[in-house]
């Protein structure tokens, strides 16, 4: 077999050098050069330009046609909505517009200005006023966007002031999700890495009293719903990133240190897997994933690993569970507290 | 003062160029001098091209293996087990190691030996002397270094792809802890040490090239050859040199703490890690500290690729326009401007490392001013084809392709230099279809179009021009059908790095995307090879290059086709006028070539 390759491969390269030489031959017989661009070619390129122009315009007609019901649904988060409606702005004003208006002249002067048998330049070296303009313009857009784009940042990141907030740790390894809830007492325990073991796996520290009311969560993360959640973030081995997209969130957990990102779920997962957009998104997978012969699945949050991890980095995935407050206090109510996983056995 | 300086460097040059051509006019240099170990700018150029030529191609089939893996997860690929063998490629699926190994020295080549040693090592050293007029580069011996380092550099990285281990693959920005701890993935045992060996040389050969550059632009501009009447890919060349020689020694220091923190213990960039069922000692250091020092570097390599290829078009588009290019000063001005703004913007990598959000706020202002001198450009090639006579050469579609993929990559970047904007595709496939279009794509365009408009003077043959133009269009048309869809994944959520997207239920409706950029990516791939044949082809029997096959007015197009030691027979030529006089009122050709004296009364062009 692969002696059968090889001799094809070897013929393919004796029948392609003959049909050089005939070529090379022939040319020898014609007077024009090849290189040379002639005004039939120039006429040809520039009509090229322009049906490349309107394809490449279709393409991206066509892509936003088909693919925009694939993209996340809305924001589910409070600050999320905010940045929808900035990333809308950005995208409908500027971008698509720009992307569109600059191609599009470009494009068009290059088919415009082909050199044709008869087509002479004009000698245009500088105008001061056009210069000024499209640096001034772009500024002003830009300015708009700064001050816009820094309000909400400043916003989003501020530090949460909030007393009836609900604290979680994301605590990231490779290549799993843990989360960690501060208890009764609303303190999260302080954490020595030194300490990890089995029945320790985000390495409390088991002489802070302050963490023994902790609950430590390795299945589906809950959430209630319109409570602001200060997530903070800690990695056991190398960097990783909590990132949520169906909130708009995410953050880099870093070894080391303890990040922070906090944000209002709006919508409980209940309600998300009955708004119309999911459902038609949802129905879109579920045709797909007919195709491969796997099971239809119903909407879920997730939290992904959004930094590169290591091998299974592709698959670092936790589902995020958002509910009414009662559910969630009486979900909390049935978990373990460290004191009684680990600390006895633990404590020598 | 500067007056003196250069005529003495002249003179010195000219007793020298006299001495040799006495005594050498043909072969008096044996093989190894004239073709090995060359000093000649000429010739090194050659070996830049290339060398770069064989990474890309190295680069691009890894880049259609992993796209193979992502539109079909598991399909067994024969061809993919024949490359990787048995213990990569078991019955041909790819192992999710080996395809965090390519994505890793895919970037890692295409970034730093293709777009940085391959672009600015072929067209810095070929034009640089050729345009300012000098017989070759201020150090031929520190030139011939800088490409015998990149050599060795290259060879290293692409053994690391043979070891045991693997080569290394905690992505070409080499985060650490994942890139410090061996335990944490495969390829951070030798083959990380091999990558970090490789780019320390690697910086070596960047600096030489630079401050031969940078010197040989200062000091040996020919008579006449004024700042402002450089060609603006000198001016590009040499804002380049300086970004290289300002950013990559940082580059050294981050990869020499990593290799500290790697091999003896120290803990510069590692604090509080549990892996691998134990404890490490390292406490105290900060994988924040190695980004900031990596992005130092980082941000100015994207210009370092990108201005090149920024200068290699504003020459062909005016060329190719047969007009002047639009604002002259304002290119110069805007190509400053960038490069000043390249060094404060790194942050705007980091807006969800857990740095400081008031710090990334200072990087949203900087980066958003680096689009103004960056819009100046685009709208000054539009305005520069306006009204043209434009010749359709291979060369100029490419340099049109680079002012669109310019455009359509630079709008995003709008999005994502918008830090609020940024929380929720960062690290997403909308990041890759971004900076894949406006560095990627414009680049290796600019590197096309460079290779095509000076392959007279590199190989002294012409390129065919009917494969060129297949070639552009299979390229354009495929790069878009790649790059393009990658947005709408970006939207979908989709992070980038994924050895699959079939784990999450939410991918799922996403799989046809992933098959057209995969097919577009295979379609692009294979038409590289009308490229490769025309290149190769060409080399040996491409026609006769004449003089100055396209006209044009800058001083390489003045010497004799011919690879002659110094570049002009006689004396230097002297210089009169700016490089754009196309089309100029009153001259009897459209172009008027810069050794012209102005006639009484003319106005030069770059003065204003």
């Amino acid at each position: 077999m692969k002696l059968l390759v090889l001799l094809a491969i070897v013929l393919l390269i004796i029948a392609g050098h003959q049909l050089l030489r005939i070529i090379e031959l022939s040319r020898g017989l014609k007077k024009t050069t090849e290189w040379q661009v002639t005004a039939a070619d120039n006429n040809r390129m520039g009509q090229a330009m322009l049906v490349f122009m309107i394809g490449f315009f279709l393409f991206f007609i066509w892509q936003a046609a088909r693919w925009n019901e694939r993209a996340l649904p809305g924001a589910a988060s409070e600050h999320g909505v905010k940045i929808d409606v900035l990333w809308d702005a950005n995208m409908n004003y500027v971008v698509v517009p720009v992307f569109f208006i600059t191609n599009f002249f470009l494009f068009w002067f290059a088919f415009k200005f082909r050199g044709l048998a008869n087509t002479k330049a004009v000698y245009f070296p500088h105008n001061n006023k056009l210069e000024l303009l499209w640096t001034i313009v772009p500024a002003f857009a830009l300015a708009f966007i700064i001050i816009f784009g820094l309000k909400y940042w400043n916003e989003i990141m501020s530090e949460s002031d909030n007393k009836d907030k609900v604290v979680v740790e994301l605590y990231a390894q490779q290549f799993q999700w843990s989360a960690r809830y501060p208890g009764k007492d609303g303190k999260l325990g302080e954490t020595d890495y030194r300490q990890i073991s089995g029945s320790n796996s985000v390495g409390q520290d088991t002489a802070d009293a302050s963490g023994y009311d902790d609950i430590i969560v390795q299945n589906d993360i809950h959430l209630p719903v319109n409570k602001e959640i200060v997530l903070y973030m800690r990695s056991r081995d190398v960097l990783h990133s909590a990132y949520l997209p169906h909130f708009r969130a995410q953050m880099n957990c870093v070894p080391g240190m303890i990040t922070t990102f906090k944000f209002v779920p709006t919508k409980t997962t209940v309600e998300m897997r009955k708004d119309p957009y999911v459902k038609q998104m949802m129905a879109g997978i579920n045709k797909q994933r007919d195709k491969f012969n796997l099971e239809p699945v119903e909407f879920d949050y997730l939290l992904l690993c959004n930094k590169i991890c290591g091998a299974s980095h592709f698959n670092m995935q936790r589902t995020i569970i958002v509910e009414s407050e009662a559910d969630y206090n009486a979900w909390l109510a049935k978990q373990k507290m460290f004191k009684t996983v680990a600390v006895k056995q633990d404590k020598p | 003062m500067g007056s003196t300086t250069n005529s003495a460097l002249e003179k010195e040059h000219l007793v020298h160029h006299d001495h040799v051509h006495h005594h050498d006019d043909d072969h008096e240099e044996s093989f190894i001098t004239k073709y090995v170990f060359s000093q000649d700018h000429k010739t090194i150029s050659r070996q830049f091209l290339i060398t770069a030529v064989i990474m890309a191609v190295i680069a691009m089939t890894m880049s259609v293996i992993f796209r193979m893996q992502l539109a079909w997860p598991g399909e067994k690929f024969a061809f993919v087990n024949a490359l990787l063998g048995d213990k990569w490629a078991k019955d041909g699926i790819l192992d999710p190691n080996m395809y965090l190994a390519l994505v890793t020295i895919h970037g890692t080549i295409m970034v730093f030996f293709v777009l940085t040693g391959g672009l600015s090592g072929t067209f810095s050293n070929l034009l640089i002397p050729y345009q300012v007029g000098a017989r070759d580069m201020a150090s031929g011996f520190l030139n011939m270094l800088s490409y015998w380092f990149f050599f060795i550099s290259s060879c290293i990285m692409l053994a690391s792809c043979f070891i045991d281990d693997g080569p290394a693959s905690a992505g070409w920005t080499i985060y650490p802890p994942l890139s410090a701890v061996p335990e944490a993935i495969p390829g951070s045992k030798l083959g990380m040490t091999m990558w970090l060996i490789s780019m320390t040389i690697f910086v070596v050969s960047s600096l030489l090239g630079s401050l031969n550059y940078i010197i040989t632009v200062i000091n040996l501009r020919t008579k006449g050859m004024t700042m402002t009447r450089m060609p603006l890919t000198i001016w590009a060349f040499l804002v380049t040199a300086v970004l290289g020689v300002l950013s990559f020694p940082v580059l050294v220091s981050c990869v020499v703490l990593l290799i500290m923190d790697r091999s003896f213990g120290t803990s510069f960039y590692l604090s509080d890690i549990y892996i691998g069922g134990r404890p490490l000692d390292n406490v105290g250091g900060s994988p924040i500290l190695f980004e900031h020092l990596f992005w130092f570097l980082g941000h100015p390599e994207v210009y370092i690729v990108l201005l090149p290829a920024l200068g290699i078009t504003s020459e062909i588009i005016a060329t190719n326009s047969r007009k002047p290019i639009f604002g002259y000063r304002a290119m110069i001005g805007s190509i400053l401007a960038i490069g000043f703004l390249s060094f404060i913007v790194w942050g705007h990598h980091m807006y969800m490392t857990g740095m400081n959000p008031f710090l990334g706020s200072v990087f949203v202002f900087t980066t958003l001013l680096i689009a103004i001198p960056s819009a100046v450009k685009a709208f000054n090639y539009i305005t520069t084809i306006w009204k043209g006579n434009i010749q359709y050469t291979p060369a100029m579609l490419f340099s049109i392709g680079l002012v669109s993929s310019f455009i359509t990559g630079g709008v995003t970047g709008i999005i994502l230099a918008d830090s609020t904007l940024d929380i929720n595709v960062h690290d997403t496939y909308f990041v890759v279809a971004h900076f894949h279009i406006v560095m990627g794509l414009s680049a290796i365009f600019g590197m096309f179009a460079g290779v095509y408009h000076w392959f007279p003077k590199l190989f002294l043959r012409m390129m065919n021009k009917k494969l060129g133009y297949v070639h552009f269009w299979l390229t354009l048309i495929c790069a878009y059908g790649v790059f393009f869809p990658q947005h709408f994944l970006g939207l979908a959520g989709v992070p980038r790095r994924y050895y699959t997207n079939s784990n999450f239920p939410m991918f799922d409706n996403l799989v046809d995307i992933n098959e057209i950029v995969t097919i577009a990516a295979i379609i692009g791939a294979l038409s590289q090879g009308v490229f490769l044949f025309n290149f190769f082809y060409s080399i040996f029997r491409g026609e006769k290059a004449p003089q100055n096959p396209w006209n044009s007015n800058t001083l390489e197009w003045t010497t004799p086709v011919a690879n002659i030691h110094g570049n002009w027979p006689g004396a230097l030529p002297t210089v009169y006028r700016w490089p754009y006089d196309y089309s100029k009122p009153g001259k009897e050709k459209d172009f008027c070539p810069q050794t012209i004296p102005l006639e009484d009364g003319e106005h030069d062009g770059g003065g204003h």
